[in-house]
């Protein structure tokens, strides 16, 4: 009778320090026991998601952990005076931790190692110019999708090619990630597997372009942009010939998290938040205005 | 079901086992040419040949394998010096250049270890340098080394993985595109796999290259 007291005065006390322990103080802003409804900041998601177990527990842990690249200028990129991350994908990551009331961690995510990552929750969600596709939905889930990409070419601004067609049919070798869907398109447009120069990041495969060990780069123009802004003589060519919808990354099985997260995609799309990243982030680059958001793709 | 990624892919596979055989060996010769060259040159070159041998060994044998392999592929790459762009030939060089650090010391520990009695016996029956070295002194020479030298080409083979970082189609590169594909972890167990089915006969046939040598002593 004293031993099973003893054993539920154990657990009973193990239970009210993980409560007590879930506040970290002079992190997070608001205290675990508000829901995210009642901080003025955010556009809550509907209400009944909010208490979901993904949702409690990173409002407990006081952390949202985000795989952001670090070298993706407009997306991800971290700066290297200041070390703050900056770009559209992390500014997402900082609305949703401000929805969520915690703080934003970021995490280097590379092409290769992004969902493995979420699969050994390294990281809670990838927003890292990923494009969701079926083959990658049989992995892990997405969010709605946050902005359309589409892939086109890098070149040397003397070079004489002008399309991927022209690449393929002289046998040029051409750039890509490790693991991403440009690759695999590539792949498809008839760029044959020894043409194919891969590398972990696309800051390496802007080097070896520059170097002449490849005739281009071929990725999502998103990408491209910020490697031409950043390297003197490059451009960006060539017609658009993918469609890249651009999806968060969650882990499968945690579906309150996905809800939660696609709430605040609409909220910023309903309020114009949306349309601001994209002015601060991509317009620079593009000289365009803002499309139509995509969320719904 | 254990295999299938690796089954599904499997000329993947073999291409960048082939590939990897391909580095190790030819890698193995050049170092085994410069280590020769460069020992000599430490042990009989004068003060000049002597300095630039030992620098050679100093720099290649302290500095990290991959940087030098970063360093070589912009180096040779058609907007510099423009010898090569192909990965390959990159890796060959940067790992005969580096592997070839470490052999020079260890044929110039068996160079110091013959008699020197030897040599002498050599000019006195007047014998040039070069054929002295070439028939007195490495042939004696090799047995002290043969032991160090297998340790070099055992590393050799399992740094030629190092290549992929430069886009090399070598054995590791194609693990991690087929891992980055299919989201599997398989690949890299049949990775470290494939590496052991070389690296163990290599240590198999050293030993009994040892064995063979023993008797002269």
């Amino acid at each position: 009778m004293a031993r099973r007291l003893a054993i539920l005065l154990a657990v009973a006390l193990a239970l009210a320090a993980c409560d007590g322990g879930g506040a970290s103080p002079a992190t997070s802003p608001a205290a675990p026991a508000d829901t995210p409804a009642m901080s003025p900041d955010a556009m809550s998601p509907d209400a009944t998601t909010a208490g979901g177990p993904t949702v409690s527990a990173i409002q407990a842990a006081g952390q949202l952990r985000c795989g952001v690249k670090f070298d993706v200028i407009a997306f991800g990129f971290r700066n290297p005076t200041t070390g703050d991350v900056e770009g559209f994908d992390a500014d997402l990551c900082r609305e949703i931790a401000t929805a969520l009331g915690v703080e934003p961690e970021f995490i280097e995510a590379i092409s290769a190692n992004r969902i493995p990552f979420l699969q050994e929750d390294r990281v809670d969600i990838v927003i890292s110019t990923m494009t969701r596709t079926e083959e990658r939905l049989q992995e892990i889930d997405f969010s709605k999708i946050y902005y359309l990409a589409g892939q086109r070419i890098l070149v040397k601004a003397d070079s004489a090619y002008q399309e991927l067609e022209d690449l393929v049919a002289a046998g040029a070798p051409v750039c890509s990630g490790q693991g991403s869907t440009s690759e695999t398109n590539l792949r498809d447009r008839g760029v044959i597997e020894d043409n194919l120069v891969l590398f972990a990041t696309y800051s390496e495969a802007a080097q070896a372009l520059l170097d002449g060990r490849c005739e281009a780069v071929s990725t999502d123009d998103s990408i491209l942009f910020g490697l031409a802004q950043q390297n003197e003589g490059l451009e960006v060519r060539g017609e658009t010939f993918t469609e890249e919808p651009l999806g968060i990354g969650i882990k499968q099985g945690k579906e309150d998290l996905v809800e939660f997260i696609d709430g605040v995609l609409d909220a910023m799309v309903a309020d114009g938040r949306w349309t601001q990243l994209y002015d601060t982030h991509i317009k620079p680059y593009t000289g365009e205005d803002a499309p139509e958001p995509p969320l719904d793709m | 079901m254990f295999g299938q990624v690796i089954a599904n892919n499997f000329g993947l596979f073999a291409q960048g086992y082939l590939t990897t055989i391909l580095l190790s060996v030819s890698a193995l010769a050049a170092a085994l040419a410069i280590g020769a060259l460069m020992a000599s040159m430490r042990v009989w070159g004068g003060p000049v040949l002597s300095a630039i041998a030992g620098f050679y060994v100093e720099f290649f044998r302290n500095t990290p394998l991959l940087i030098q392999l970063f360093f070589f592929a912009v180096v040779l790459a058609p907007a510099n010096l423009g010898i090569t762009r192909d990965a390959v030939v990159v890796a060959i060089i940067g790992l005969s250049i580096y592997t070839g650090a470490f052999a020079t010391e260890a044929i110039r520990s068996g160079i110091l270890a013959v008699d020197p009695g030897q040599i002498e016996a050599a000019r006195s029956l007047a014998l040039g340098p070069v054929a002295t070295i070439r028939l007195i002194v490495l042939p004696q020479a090799i047995r002290t080394v043969i032991p160090p030298l297998g340790n070099v080409a055992s590393a050799l083979v399992r740094n030629t993985s190092v290549a992929y970082a430069i886009g090399a189609r070598e054995f590791l590169f194609m693990g991690i595109l087929v891992q980055s594909r299919t989201f599997s972890p398989e690949p890299y167990l049949g990775i470290l796999l494939g590496y052991w089915s070389l690296t163990i006969p290599l240590a198999i046939g050293l030993s009994r290259l040892e064995r063979r040598m023993v008797f002269a002593r």
